[in-house]
């Protein structure tokens, strides 16, 4: 009886707790269908992807919201490339709200940074490159991230235990150049390896028209060395990634003028000395503007125009993509129910005239619950040294039918 | 009796000089004493928060729900702080909207998109631009501030059996969608019950009625649905106020980038 009595009051409070609480759970997935419309250039390659992917979210808070925990796990099945078919925790992380500060500690995602052509500010998630040659899905970072929310702008103090390694497509896979990297031959400069607690800290603040940003990032490199392994007869046969030590200083500033959008960024990055590469520092930057006029052609259309240069002081066209380009790019949005948007961008290498990239990618809602999705890539390049030569022959369309619940 | 017809003499004197004090008032100056007195009697509200629906209408009157959270805040001298949480439809579940309206120069608005985790800074100048597909624009939902319009009282008409003042409301922003917005507001408590827009070429685009006024904190009346139609388009879009709550303990705290990247 006492103890029945006990529970029963354990249970009250419990309950009691709970309408303090709040649990939301939600659900994206999707079936993509993904078509080559050139020949392979590399034995073995497919010519068409199928592929899912389902990725729920729960959350949960209490304590008025000031405390809450979201897990979100990913999973993605490829009918073709073992590589692609990946499982990843995006998100396992508890967030404790101050009076004005914030702590998270888990596993999470930041994204640092204005433009929209390429994230040189943003370094604290590894990219999850096959997912999408965008390099804006990210693999889910171990870290306790320190928020100090003042008046003179929001500063972030990370402390990152723990490396992901960056994915990249399978011997089956498109998408890739001659050589498969071997993912189960990893190298680090740090003797650390995967184990090297990173650091970085992020000031933003935004002034009247102006977002400002200053981040500062002392650890392993997100962006690998790839060098070439050969087999016991000399015969090149794969790639290894091998991370390296760097520090990196980025800022980013956007400011809004009338329908003018002004971008920023720039990074310098020092890497540590190292026996196996020269150390080669370097500058990089991305600026351009967007500029949206609204109801155009007497209609609750939007239409943006953006312009972006690409700008990158290493000589190496093949490390460094973006080392003299020009994006191009026009969003449309229908402003209609439904959400319909269509965006189309190209990247214009001004080095090689004949090295460029293109794309359109457009959405549009079904209903409550699902969307259509169609996206577009174009690769060319006739220069050897240039990354997008690999690719060359990687043009593809994939459609996608999306699930949200 | 002469005494008295003195003094009714005197009487409508004194009457006819204060009723010509009153005619000496321009329709503008009319305008901007009712315009202030709305807002004067709708100070002092502080903070609150809201559940919100939205209902879209076609033509043909298919409908779509949108699902919303909103939380506000007040700002002395300046426009008001808000952050809306969409709910519906399911694949902007967790965007969030942080804007802080601003009476003479251009709002500040960011967007969070969770999927990326990426808070993007917005340009303002979209205030004409349809809500979330809705036939609502930005700059209909954005708080009300005398310095964004100039005001012409025009006349007095009864509407749902209230006496209005009927006052014209020409936006001084060039980038509003408007020419001229007529607002009928009503004499014993300056509730809205009727706004009719018209477009740049000055032909009536939508029309805005209010309906289920509540009365909060012995002072404020709120509007529970407001019906926005397309005069033009003959879409209608239903805005429908849920759980309204004042004094939540919200402050300038809750209204940043950081609140905007955790709003749920």
């Amino acid at each position: 009886m006492n103890r029945l009595s006990t529970l029963a009051i354990a249970l009250s409070g419990l309950i009691a707790t709970c309408s303090f609480a709040e649990t939301q759970v939600s659900v994206k997935a999707a079936a993509d269908y993904r078509l080559y419309t050139q020949d392979a250039l590399y034995p073995k390659q497919v010519d068409k992807q199928f592929s899912m992917f389902i990725e729920p979210e729960i959350y949960h808070s209490w304590n008025d919201d000031l405390d809450s925990i979201t897990f979100k796990p990913f999973y993605r099945w490829d009918n073709e490339d073992d590589e692609r078919s990946h499982g990843d925790i995006r998100e396992l992380m508890w967030l404790h709200v101050g009076d004005d500060w914030e702590i998270r500690t888990g596993i999470g995602s930041v994204f640092w940074g204005q433009t929209e052509s390429a994230h040189l500010v943003d370094i604290i998630n590894q990219t999850d490159a096959i997912e999408a040659v965008d390099g804006e899905d990210k693999l889910g970072q171990p870290m306790i991230n320190l928020t100090l929310v003042r008046d003179w702008g929001n500063l972030d103090l990370f402390v990152l235990p723990g490396f992901r390694e960056r994915t990249f497509a399978g011997e089956n896979g498109r998408l890739r150049g001659p050589y498969i990297v071997d993912t189960d031959n990893v190298k680090y400069q740090s003797s650390d390896e995967e184990h090297h607690v990173d650091f970085a800290v992020r000031w933003s603040h935004s002034i009247d028209i102006w977002e400002l940003g200053v981040s500062y990032f002392d650890g392993t490199s997100r962006d690998p060395n790839l060098s070439l392994n050969s087999n016991n007869r000399g015969d090149r046969v794969s790639l290894s990634a091998y991370y390296r030590q760097i520090s990196q200083v980025g800022v980013d500033v956007l400011a809004v003028v009338d329908s003018w959008i002004l971008k920023f960024e720039g990074i310098t990055r020092h890497y540590d000395d190292d026996s196996l590469f020269v150390p080669q520092d370097y500058f990089a930057m991305t600026t351009g503007f967007e500029y949206t006029s609204v109801g155009v052609f007497d209609s609750v259309w939007d239409i943006g125009w953006l312009m972006e240069y690409q700008f990158d002081d290493r000589d190496s066209s093949f490390e460094a993509a973006g080392q003299n380009d020009v994006m191009l790019g026009s969003r449309l949005v229908v402003n209609d129910v439904n959400g319909t948007e269509v965006l189309f961008g190209m990247i214009q290498d001004l080095d090689h005239s004949n090295t460029r990239s293109a794309f359109v990618e457009a959405s549009s809602r079904i209903d409550d619950n699902w969307k259509w999705r169609v996206d577009a890539r174009i690769f060319s390049s006739n220069e050897p040294s240039n990354v997008l030569y690999n690719l060359r022959n990687d043009d593809n369309i994939e459609v996608s039918l999306e699930y949200y619940f | 009796m002469n005494k008295l017809h003195k003094l009714l003499t005197v009487s409508a004197l004194g009457l006819s000089l204060i009723a010509g004090s009153v005619l000496a008032q321009t329709a503008q100056e009319k305008g901007l004493a009712i315009a202030k007195e709305r807002k004067a009697r709708d100070i002092g509200w502080g903070d609150s928060t809201a559940k919100a629906q939205m209902i879209l209408r076609n033509a043909k009157g298919q409908e779509t729900v949108r699902k919303m959270k909103i939380k506000s805040l007040e700002v002395a001298d300046d426009g008001d702080k808000a952050l809306t949480i969409f709910q519906q439809p399911r694949d902007v579940k967790g965007t969030a909207f942080l804007s802080f309206s601003h009476a003479v120069k251009s709002d500040e608005q960011w967007m969070y998109l969770p999927a990326l985790k990426r808070v993007k800074r917005i340009a303002s100048r979209n205030k004409s631009g349809p809500f979330m597909g809705s036939e609502f624009a930005f700059e209909d939902l954005s708080s009300f501030e005398i310095e964004k319009y100039t005001y012409k009282f025009l006349r007095d008409e009864t509407i749902n059996g209230e006496l209005s003042y009927v006052v014209e409301l020409d936006p001084v922003d060039k980038n509003s969608g408007y020419t001229r917005q007529i607002i009928w507001m009503d004499h014993s408590h300056y509730r809205a019950h009727k706004i009719e827009f018209y477009d740049r070429k000055n032909s009536l685009l939508k029309t805005l009625t209010f309906s289920d006024y509540k009365l909060y904190l012995d002072k404020y009346w709120r509007s529970h649905k407001q019906n926005m139609t397309n005069n033009q388009t003959k879409k209608s879009t239903d805005y429908l106020i849920e759980e309204l709550a004042f004094n939540t303990g919200l402050n300038a705290k809750d209204f940043n980038k950081a609140t905007l990247k955790r709003a749920r």
